[in-house]
């Protein structure tokens, strides 16, 4: 019987964790939001600098697991140069597909390495690492579109 | 034979160590043969099994009688006149009676039976709020499991109190030094663990007890790692209070105790109310009954009641010394094989007669989920995370720790099949 290790730990998961993209604080974020995962102990910081409503650049801390750090890395590189709109739409589907055994990710998001991360969808245990830099996407974006520079938000939200 | 059933038949290769009486240089385990569990497979291989600090397996003598209480007694306790109310009561009455034997206890109305130690430990902290006085303090130890803190900061909260830490040092022991600042004439309660379940140290109970009680101050402990692992006389320990679960000491889950002494137990106030657990009750008006039925409102859980006692026959089988020598050897050998490795920082105290059957160790190259997750699928069930202990964790400096922890059934191989488990995970992060 297969562990599912393969599809859990795929390379493009591995290669994102080891060398996570945008895991650098940024000097002068417009919206941030920090988000934690009190059943593990996992915790990120996400910003975002913005043109308008545009993501210009995002930083991404995480301090947790390979599939906290992959997603969040992940993350990081799709959201860029797409509108808080889309990058909340890219958010939701995510989210929704990871609690849908046979969902897909549709191609018009673009979603890139996002589906590397469907593997955690055999192990519910792990479903909240790989959503947790998605939901505080959502409260930075939120925070943003309120006007507001400071958000946070937890898992069990 | 399907290679799943070679991997489950195939010969441990080691003798079981039950008739060594001066340790177990290397052995195949302990009554193996009466944990049912440790025959099936995980992802197709054989199940090892190093979570018991979390929750020890269950011999077939406890899981029968559990069966049998529910075939051939099950009725509620006390006052029932039928025969199944005299023998479902009498089986419950024999659990507390076999509990306060266990640890040498002179009367049986010692022993609260409770449904765990996080119950056990918030009757100590709630039953006492009508004793105490905004200002009293509270002393805590910075190595406490959640159910023996946070029952105590909401104590301090809706009290007034003062709640103090004793703090651990860099050796992942309580520093002594800082007893006698902390303990002072308002010290009314000391709160802590008699085995850390993260560190694995063993606190001098009896050193910090005896402190305490110079001071006037209750002392309440966790005993919730040690009974059935550690040699436990009640009186020896010097606790006025202390709490267990049947759960971690091979008995069934639901099922814990408040065990104390007959002057700290009629200091406490009960904290849940109902059937069984007053004397007279009017419309606008109760008495409690006696202790301790007047902390056990509602049907409690027989069926755990009535099958504990055949968890504590099994440890007196081989005697709870016999066990310690035992678990003293495999954490040694897993201490060793840890440290040989490499790259992992391992917590607590090193000696392994200084601490309990249970290691703690991180890699700072591989989060203890991620290692967790890839030992499982070679079948090592491991615990990763704060492990109720986020005030410690925070202490270490650490989010998170894998903790492998050992029970009577654990063989040295059970620590080779660990350590096999760690180098493949490092393989499949490429570290």
């Amino acid at each position: 019987m297969s562990t599912g290790m393969d599809d859990l730990y795929r390379e493009v998961i591995l290669d994102h964790h080891r060398r996570p993209r945008g895991s650098s604080a940024l000097a002068h974020p417009d919206a941030e939001a920090a988000g934690k995962n009190p059943s593990c102990g996992d915790e990120l910081t996400l910003q975002l600098a913005c043109d308008g409503d545009r993501i210009r650049e995002a930083g991404v801390v995480t301090r947790g697991c390979a599939i906290a750090t992959a997603s969040g890395s992940i993350l990081a590189e799709l959201v860029v140069g797409r509108t808080l709109d889309e990058a909340r739409r890219l958010a939701d589907a995510f989210r929704a597909v990871l609690h849908d055994p046979e969902g897909e990710l549709p191609d018009d998001l673009a979603p890139g390495d996002l589906d590397a991360l469907l593997g955690v969808r055999r192990f519910p245990m792990r479903v909240k690492c790989a959503v947790l830099p998605w939901i505080t996407l959502n409260e930075a974006v939120a925070a943003r579109t309120e006007g507001r520079v400071a958000a946070e938000t937890t898992t069990e939200a | 034979m399907t290679p799943r059933d070679q991997a489950l038949n195939a010969p441990a290769g080691v003798e079981p160590c039950a008739g060594q009486r001066d340790g177990c240089e290397r052995c195949g385990g302990l009554a193996r043969e009466r944990f049912p569990i440790l025959r099936r497979a995980v992802h197709g291989l054989p199940l090892v099994y190093l979570d018991s600090a979390a929750t020890s397996q269950k011999p077939e003598q406890v899981i029968g009688a559990e069966a049998r209480y529910y075939r051939e007694h099950n009725a509620n306790v006390h006052r029932g006149m039928h025969a199944l109310a005299a023998e479902a009561t009498d089986l419950y009455e024999q659990c507390r009676r076999r509990v306060g034997r266990f640890l040498g206890v002179t009367r049986p109305e010692q022993v609260v039976t409770l449904r765990g130690a996080t119950a056990a430990l918030n009757l100590a902290a709630g039953g006492l709020a009508p004793r105490l006085r905004p200002g009293d303090e509270i002393l805590v130890t910075g190595m406490e499991h959640h159910a023996n803190l946070v029952p105590w900061i909401a104590l301090a909260r809706r009290e007034g109190l003062v709640l103090r830490h004793l703090p651990v040092n860099d050796g992942g022991e309580l520093d002594l030094g800082r007893l006698p600042d902390l303990l002072t004439d308002r010290t009314r309660v000391v709160a802590l663990t008699h085995v850390s379940n993260v560190l694995g140290t063993i606190n001098p109970v009896a050193e910090i007890a005896a402190a305490a009680h110079r001071r006037g101050a209750l002392v309440v402990v966790d005993a919730a790692q040690s009974v059935g692992h550690l040699p436990l006389n009640f009186a020896a320990l010097g606790a006025d209070l202390l709490a267990f679960s049947a759960h971690k000491c091979y008995g069934p889950m639901g099922l814990g105790f408040l065990v104390g002494t007959p002057e700290a137990l009629a200091m406490l106030e009960p904290v849940e109310f109902g059937g069984e657990m007053i004397e007279t009750v009017t419309m606008d008006a109760a008495t409690w009954a006696e202790v301790p039925l007047r902390f056990e409102a509602g049907t409690p859980h027989v069926a755990a009641a009535a099958a504990f006692p055949a968890a504590l026959d099994l440890v007196e089988e081989f005697t709870v010394e016999r066990l310690r020598t035992h678990e003293i050897s495999l954490t040694g050998y897993a201490w060793e094989r840890l440290s040989t490795l490499g790259g992992l920082a391992l917590h607590g105290p090193a000696d392994p007669a200084a601490r309990g059957g249970l290691i703690s160790f991180h890699d700072p190259q591989l989060h203890a989920h991620d290692l967790a997750q890839l030992l499982d699928a070679r079948g090592v069930a491991v615990r990763a995370g704060h492990h109720c202990a986020q005030p410690l964790h925070r202490r270490l400096g650490v989010a998170a720790t894998a903790r492998a922890s050992f029970g009577l059934y654990n063989s040295h191989d059970d620590v080779d099949a660990l350590v096999d488990g760690i180098r493949y995970a490092r393989s499949v992060f490429g570290t």
